[in-house]
């Protein structure tokens, strides 16, 4: 049930009561709610004066479908990532009312999903999918579970069947809201045209305040027909009524001195890194303390970009296959400051062997966590930016000179694993075209100003490693549940969303051939993605395992492929081809200079390995880092 | 680097006593509410021992109690999950807290006629109540905490328990604290 305000019929309950009493929203750390006298925002007006039936005489009957328009625009979304069907139909019925809310019909409801994903990612602001009820419901959950893992805002909208036909097993009826329900922050079934602008609000703002992450709401087809004179809410009413949900920001006085006194106290301290201080925007400050105090910083799969990889203090990527210096720097460091990540198995290893020698100062705006994956001595429970803004004045300046030893040590492993890295994979041999150079020269001729978007598997590792990040939000991957298929849709959201960078999707073989139906949408849409494919005609991430791990027992690693340069023509996409080294740099460019999308298909060795890997269940101290007849 | 001797592996978050824990939840009385803690605990693999849901004094708020095993860690694993649900407002571990603790259950006991007064006998003892009584059988309804009903449980059991049902314990913490008022604050 909900909470009636202020209904004399109804005393407001005690909850309601104090709920409102303390209404001040508490600022959300991303604007995604455009800035008050910006052009955004003036648009945004624009388009709710010029547009809207709030308070003008309609020239129709307003119904769910319309509040829900108004309430997207509202929120300030300015494209929806969506695929129609028999139930959301009275939603396409209105859409063209709507022209400022830019529709991009998706070639698949998961390529939608994850559009809405990139385009978060990019921009910070809540991605928007939508589908219908049944199929297109479920074809959603897979981006919705991506979000969910990598903590990124979205809301999902499907329809459903109405709602007298709720539970009767209808035509395209499933229980989705069951289905979503453990991989959201929060869903919604809507039931009523009334309900639909508080609960529209509160999804964005749940989606995008704390630790952010998808929202889904399913909305039944009678209520989006429904004739309804439904007011929007305030964002102070929104506050007022999610009583359970108030983020704790600020990290706790004590807590940021105890923090302080560890960093005084260490000597070989290593910051860790991840997405929460993106989330945050927190890059600045990050620097800020990293400088003052003098540590160098590592950072997760989801936390490049938070600081310029050609920063002094930039250490690298950590993890399974981070770089050994880092994953050393880790295991031999006396104090680790975690900031917005989680510990995660791919970067922890196995936890009895991690970091052994370190204490532990782990930040983040998820209570839950803190202390779930490892023990830590000193948690903070803050936004990554305000905790940085709020620690950094209490710790001293350290003269770089007093961690003269420290820092020699670091530069020495740093040379010794960068120098060992590149020869250890192998493909220099018989003159391959290797993936690390691929993504090098991309990185390179790119400008390092691009926004990068990674698929699953080796390609992603080896884009990690190799692309040098220069830029916050310009490295898009699904770490947490790994899904691929990611890159092109995700590339597409993001094109959208940073129209300014160009965008490039990296892409195995692999995972292409799960989504290139987007390939379509992408010229109907004039989308300008570049696709580099890296075709090692294999599951190459498989292989790699069955090879190390699985004694060389290859089933199901080959991955017979399309002739992608035919595929792309009959898309209408211009196609490049490299297969050496020397075919590299034009086939780059050639891409570039394509006014739209364009198709690189990159013929890299077929065996190439990314190394150095630490296997499953093993510790960041057993990297394996070269194999079999892979030459130095 | 002090590489000389090998480091202690590190302590696993967790791993300590295994305790039985009661987490009493303030949640809104929406609905789905009840699905979603359960859902939660499930996906988190924490094992519920019981669940006693009902409304507060105002319509709007529930009040769950859990009961579960597991080590402090892990049950404040537990709690802070729980938070993350947006119904959610307040979470309290009572364990360690006095607390008062009641549980009621119907047991219905096969009676013959020949032990039918031994049966009340006892029931009486044990501060039961008989709430129904058949040819053959007595249903008997007792309160208590988890431990005394598991010891009258044990106790009837000889004559035969034809059918048992028990309402998972409710708690509340002695003196004047109110979590309901917590919340407000
Ligand atoms: C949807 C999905 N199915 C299966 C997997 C398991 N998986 C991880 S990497 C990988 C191989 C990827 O092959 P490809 O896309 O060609 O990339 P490569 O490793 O060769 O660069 C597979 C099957 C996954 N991550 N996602
Ligand atoms: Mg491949």
């Amino acid at each position: 049930m909900t909470i009636t305000k202020g209904d004399p019929a109804h005393p407001p309950s005690p909850v309601a009561r104090a709920a409102t009493e303390r209404a001040t929203p508490p600022p959300t750390r991303r604007s995604h709610v455009p800035n008050e006298g910006s052009a955004e925002a003036a648009a945004v007006e624009r388009a709710r004066k010029g547009m809207l039936h709030e308070g003008r005489e309609l020239k129709r009957t307003r119904i769910g479908a319309d509040v829900l328009c108004e309430a997207l625009l509202r929120q300030g979304v300015e494209v929806i990532f969506s695929y129609p069907g028999g139930v959301i139909l009275p939603l396409y019925d209105v859409l063209g009312d709507y022209p400022e809310l830019r529709h991009v019909l998706v070639r698949h409801e998961q390529g939608g999903a994850h559009a809405a994903d990139g385009y978060a990612r990019v921009t910070g602001r809540v991605g928007v999918c939508m589908g219908t009820s049944g199929p297109g419901a479920t074809n959603l959950v897979t981006g919705i579970g991506t979000a969910l893992l990598d903590s990124v805002p979205m809301v999902a909208i499907t329809g459903n069947v109405p709602s007298a036909l709720i539970g009767k097993d209808a035509f395209q009826e499933i229980d989705i809201n069951g289905i979503t329900l453990p991989m959201t922050k929060h869903n919604y079934l809507v039931r009523d045209a009334d309900d639909l602008p508080r609960v529209v609000a509160e999804a964005f703002h749940i989606a995008r305040t704390g630790r952010p992450g998808p929202v889904h709401i399913d909305i039944t087809k009678d209520a989006l027909q429904q004739e309804t004179r439904a007011e929007h809410p305030t964002d102070a009413e929104i506050v007022a009524g999610l009583p359970g949900f108030r983020p704790n920001l600020d990290g706790h006085g004590r807590q940021l001195k105890l923090a302080a006194a560890e960093i005084a106290a260490a000597r070989r301290p290593v910051i860790l890194a991840g997405h929460g201080v993106l989330h945050a925007e927190a890059w600045d400050d990050l620097r800020a303390f990293a400088e003052k105090t003098q540590i160098p910083v590592a950072w997760t799969l989801l936390g490049i970009g938070v600081i310029d990889e050609t920063h002094p203090l930039a250490y690298g990527y950590m993890g399974m296959h981070g770089w050994k210096h880092v994953n050393r720097a880790i295991q031999s460091a006396d104090l680790l400051i975690a900031i917005g990540m989680r510990f995660d198995d791919r970067v922890t290893g196995n936890v009895r062997t991690y970091a052994p020698y370190a204490r532990i100062v782990h930040v983040d705006i998820d209570p839950a966590e803190i202390g779930k994956n490892v023990a830590v001595e000193v948690p903070i429970v803050g936004d990554a930016g305000r905790v940085l803004r709020a620690l950094t004045p209490l710790v001293d300046p350290v003269d770089p000179a007093t961690r003269a030893d420290y820092f020699a040590q670091l530069t020495e492993w740093k040379a010794d694993s960068v120098a060992s890295s590149w020869h250890g994979s192998g493909a220099w041999r018989d003159g391959l075209l290797s993936a690390d150079y691929v993504i090098e020269r991309i990185g390179e001729l790119t400008e390092h100003e691009a926004t990068y978007v990674a698929d699953v598997g080796q390609n992603q590792m080896w884009l990690a490693r190799y692309a040098g990040f220069r830029h916050p939000n310009t490295h898009v991957s699904s770490g947490g549940l790994g899904t691929m298929g990611f890159s092109v849709p995700a590339a597409m959201g993001a094109a959208l969303g940073r129209p300014d960078r160009e965008t490039w999707a990296i892409t195995g073989d692999g995972g292409f051939q799960m989504t290139f139906q987007e390939l379509m949408t992408l010229v109907a849409d004039h989308i300008p993605v570049k696709i580099a494919l890296l075709d090692n005609k294999k599951l190459g991430m498989i292989r790699q395992w069955q090879e190390i791990i699985y004694a060389g027992n290859y089933h199901s690693a080959n991955l017979p492929g399309p002739d992608f340069a035919k595929l792309a023509d009959a898309f209408g996409i211009p196609a490049f081809r490299a297969r050496t080294p020397g075919e590299v740099d034009d086939a780059i460019r050639a891409a570039q200079a394509v006014d739209g999308p364009a198709l690189i298909w990159f013929e890299i060795a077929e065996e190439q390995n990314v190394f150095p890997m630490m296997p499953a269940g093993k510790g960041l101290s057993d990297l394996i880092e070269k194999w079999g007849g892979a030459e130095e | 680097m002090p590489a000389h001797s090998a480091p202690p592996p590190r302590a696993l978050p967790g791993g300590g006593e295994t305790r039985r824990h009661v987490l009493v939840a303030v949640v809104l009385n929406k609905p789905g509410v009840l699905n979603r803690v359960a859902s939660l605990m499930r996906a988190r693999n924490f094992n519920i021992d019981s669940l006693a849901v009902s409304h507060t004094d105002s319509d709007d708020v529930s009040r769950m109690t859990i009961t579960l095993h597991g080590d402090d860690v892990a049950v404040e694993q537990a709690a802070k999950q729980l938070y993350r649900l947006i119904d959610v407002l307040k979470v309290q571990d009572v364990t360690s807290e006095p607390t008062i603790q009641q549980e009621l259950a119907l047991v219905k006991i096969r009676a013959t006629d020949s032990n039918r007064s031994e049966v009340l006998k006892l029931v009486e003892l044990s501060r039961g109540r008989v709430v129904d009584l058949a040819d053959g059988s007595v249903i008997v309804e007792v309160t208590g905490t988890e431990s005394e009903i598991d010891a009258f449980v044990a106790l009837v059991r000889t004559y035969g328990i034809k059918e048992l049902v028990r309402t998972g314990a409710v708690v509340m913490a002695r003196g004047s604290g109110s979590i309901e008022e917590a919340i407000k604050r």
